[in-house]
């Protein structure tokens, strides 16, 4: 086992799929910001609000008010210097740092598709994505390498299929499976698009796409990785998220996916890629074909290699953390944030907070849209840790207005996957006896059905 | 030079790309066959059979007022004050069958917000009338026209006798009321026009699914009217309900006083009409929600949610009745009658925000961001 690991390390391959899958990765990331940007939703998501939801722990990660602008420019940048290869370590570190900064702004805004790029840049930043057909390779020779070692390839293509393969587990869910939820009910909305709006009335269809989904999710990792399978399961990758692009709000991500499903196919695809736009732009890739491997040596190896399976492990273990807390998944998400369960839900909620005066008794609701975007109170309203961080922000804020001996309540409903709402926080509790943690939240008034599965 | 232009070319390619990802409503894109539930329909029912007629009537009034108030300022005697006064009552009531459609023109116009901001601002009313010189088509200007304003001219002086008194020994007074009539008159002129004219097609045509689409973005303006004007502004401000002390000066039609539990009950009136796909000028009823949420039912075994919001409407109602016919002097004498309209008419907002526009698949949320 020793002696295979220690062979395997040394296994070196192609640095051609890594460049590739640089490139690519930068000029997505630079795409994204742009439209991100065009779509004002700067302003509105990051400037616009007077309160913005925290992660645990992360509260001192704010927006900037109009610096909030030249974080995204300097994300845009790095995302081109990383595209481009030039002092890619650098540019991916400032990268995986402004865009996860941005991404910790306000949890309000969490997809799992930026966490990916988060964790994803992450990782990139201990590869030698710039060995290989990026301008740091064509200024400086010397550190111009034409092999990588094998594992720096697998590593990128383990997290996709962590990614995949985890997405498949959490389907395995009997609202999913055999309610055919939530699909039943985004489905049929879609009723105005050309040949495919009346086949989303049908209900065969929902059922199919959850089970095909499930399944896509499940395996198509394994068809990338067999030879065999991979140009259809390439087919496939390319179908199954231009249709998710068409029926849901989805934004780059699909596009992400395609391209970096790249990774698998063999070294001479990525140089017939390279090839092709070094054509384009008259670039001459034989100066990049030097037979050199890049090498880890030394304290460098050892701190790659380590904070990887680190990483790899902390991506296994994860996404199980919900196993931990009692109560149903879906309906308490303690544990569903960063754990690939990607559209697996339509949850929708109402909060109504009470200020109480402790000693009067004298009482009034407070009037959400004072506070937070529609966006925000969307989000807040069926989401415990939002609720509870809210409450506090009320609690601070009729406290400078002069209120004293605050309680704060809340009425909520909260209906989940075509399930009728039903109460979500217990009404009884002032929710300023509760501090944030990752502790279970007692306050939260169990669901009242049954969700059978993973 | 070559490379440059290409790199141009590749970046503009980009740019289109990231512009083009967002699917705006694509006008028309009709497809009615099979099982699907008719949107288009829904719409147009909703546009020839309840907010035209609404509108078409609710303008007849408001030319009338604008006619009576013209002919009380040529001849300002107790018959015609009396006329007035009833013609003010008539169209405030009339108007709450059309508060809730604030869309298109109305909604360019901030033609509820011309018409009914209350409390009305009487110190700037009384200055402005000093100093005659005032344009009520400034949005600053909303807490000073509009029903509310009328209300507080007509009723604030006292008996009719008092109160024509007081207007034949200041005849500026009698100038701004025919002002704010005529005001009231073009406003909603303008929006029936719109109606009748090309924003009809524009409105039932838009059937796209997208958040721009008709049906996602009335919905989201029908929801937000129940939430807010009805259920916060009719009854939530003056009973305190997000302050914790009542405040009587905060109702509809604060000093005619004896119509604010009318004019609350024929909002809830047409909005539970509107649910219902209830016809203005009779016939069966056309589909609305209540027909869409049936033909998404069917397909399901939740509880019915249609069920469920028939009978908070009922409860409402039964609720009702129990508030004094002037709701200020519900506040002032028993509130806590006001509060538990209120509780009722929040369960009915749940219903309605969350179990219906789940039900319809209708994002909440205005901002158009991505989803996972």
């Amino acid at each position: 086992m020793q002696l295979s690991l220690g062979k395997y390390l040394k296994k070196t391959t192609e640095a051609a799929p890594l460049a590739v899958f640089r490139l690519f990765f930068g000029i997505m990331m630079f795409a994204s910001i742009v439209r991100f940007w065009l779509n004002g939703w700067i302003e509105k998501l990051y400037i616009a609000p007077k309160f913005f939801f925290s992660y645990y722990g992360f509260d001192w990660v704010k927006p900037l008010g109009d610096f909030t602008y030249l974080l995204f420019i300097l994300c845009g940048i790095t995302a081109l210097m990383v595209a481009a290869g030039y002092k890619y370590r650098l540019a991916i570190i400032l990268f995986f740092l402004s865009f996860t900064y941005i991404e910790l702004m306000d949890k309000t805004t969490y997809l799992n598709h930026y966490y990916f790029i988060s964790i994803l840049s992450f990782l990139m930043i201990f590869l030698p994505a710039n060995a290989y057909f990026s301008i740091d390779a064509w200024r400086n020779p010397a550190r111009a390498f034409q092999k990588i070692p094998q594992w720096c390839i697998d590593a990128i293509k383990l997290l996709l299929g962590i990614v995949y393969f985890y997405a498949g587990l959490a389907k395995i869910n009997s609202d999913w499976l055999f309610r055919a939820m939530p699909l039943k009910i985004w489905l049929p909305s879609k009723y105005d698009l050309p040949l495919l709006g009346d086949l989303m009335q049908q209900e065969w269809v929902h059922y199919a796409f959850s089970w095909s989904g499930m399944l896509y999710d499940l395996f198509i990792p394994f068809l990338l990785l067999w030879k065999r399978t991979r140009f259809v399961a390439f087919l496939m990758v390319i179908v199954f998220h231009v249709l998710t692009r068409v029926l849901f709000p989805i934004g780059m991500f699909p596009f992400i996916m395609i391209v970096s499903a790249l990774i698998f196919f063999s070294p001479e695809v990525h140089h017939k890629i390279l090839n092709f736009i070094s054509k384009w732009f008259s670039i001459s890739k034989q100066r990049f074909d030097n037979l050199k491997t890049h090498q880890f040596t030394g304290i460098k190896k050892k701190v790659s290699i380590g904070v990887l399976s680190a990483f790899f492990i902390i991506q296994l273990l994860f996404p199980w953390r919900y196993l931990l807390y009692p109560g149903e998944l879906f309906w308490t998400e303690e544990g569903f944030r960063f754990s690939w369960r990607v559209m697996l839900m339509e949850k929708a909620g109402y909060a109504q907070f009470k200020v109480v005066n402790a000693k009067t008794g004298n009482r009034f609701y407070v009037n959400n849209s004072d506070f937070l975007t529609p966006f925000q109170e969307k989000q807040m309203s069926f989401q415990p840790d939002f609720i509870l961080q809210y409450a506090h922000f009320l609690a601070d804020h009729f406290e400078k207005d002069g209120h004293e001996n605050i309680e704060i309540y809340v009425d909520s409903y909260v209906a989940l996957n075509g399930r009728k709402s039903t109460p979500y926080i217990d009404p009884e509790v002032n929710l300023l006896n509760f501090a944030d943690s990752f502790k279970h939240k007692t306050f939260i008034l169990p669901f009242e059905d049954e969700i059978k599965g993973l | 030079m070559i490379k440059i232009s290409k790199f141009l070319l590749i970046a503009t390619l980009l740019f289109a790309v990231a512009c083009s990802t967002d699917d705006d409503g694509d006008n028309g894109g009709e497809s009615n066959g099979g099982d699907n539930f008719d949107r288009g329909e829904m719409l147009a029912n909703w546009a020839d059979n309840i907010i035209v007629p609404s509108f078409v009537a609710f303008q007849e009034t408001t030319q009338r007022l604008e006619d009576v108030s013209k002919a009380f300022a040529e001849n300002p005697e107790t018959t015609e004050l009396n006329v007035l006064k009833a013609q003010y009552k008539a169209a405030y009531q009339e108007f709450q069958t059309v508060e809730m459609f604030q869309i298109g023109k109305a909604e360019e116009l901030n033609y509820r917000s011309f018409l009914n901001t209350y409390p009305t601002k009487t110190e700037n009313i009384e200055s402005k009338i000093a100093s005659g010189n005032y344009n009520l088509k400034l949005p600053s200007n909303f807490a000073e026209q509009g029903f509310p304003a009328l209300d507080y001219l007509l009723y604030s002086y006292g008996s009719t006798e008092e109160t024509l008194e007081f207007f034949t020994a200041n005849p500026e007074y009698i100038t701004y009321i025919v002002a704010v009539a005529e005001r009231i008159n073009a406003l909603t002129t303008e929006v029936t026009a719109s109606w009748e004219g090309d924003y009809r097609d524009t409105f039932v045509n838009n059937t796209s699914s997208s958040s721009t689409g008709s049906v996602d973005r009335f919905t989201n303006d029908y929801v937000m009217y129940f939430e807010k004007i009805l259920r916060s502004g009719k009854i939530g401000y003056p009973a305190g309900a997000f302050t914790g002390s009542p405040s009587p000066t905060n109702v509809e039609a604060l000093y005619a006083g004896d119509i604010s539990k009318n004019l609350y009950l024929q909002a809830l009136d047409s909005f539970e009409d509107f649910y219902y796909g209830v016809k203005i000028n009779g016939g069966e009823n056309g589909p609305s929600y209540f027909q869409y949420l049936k033909y998404l039912e069917d397909g399901t075994n939740s509880e019915s949610i249609t069920a469920s919001i028939a009978d908070q409407f009922s409860a409402i109602r039964a609720q009702s009745s129990a508030l004094d016919s002037n709701l200020k002097s519900q506040v002032e004498t028993d509130n806590s009658k006001m509060l538990a309209a209120f509780d009722e008419l929040q369960k009915e907002v749940v219903l309605l925000k969350v179990d219906m526009l789940q039900a319809l698949s209708i994002s909440v949320d205005y901002v158009d961001s991505d989803g996972d």
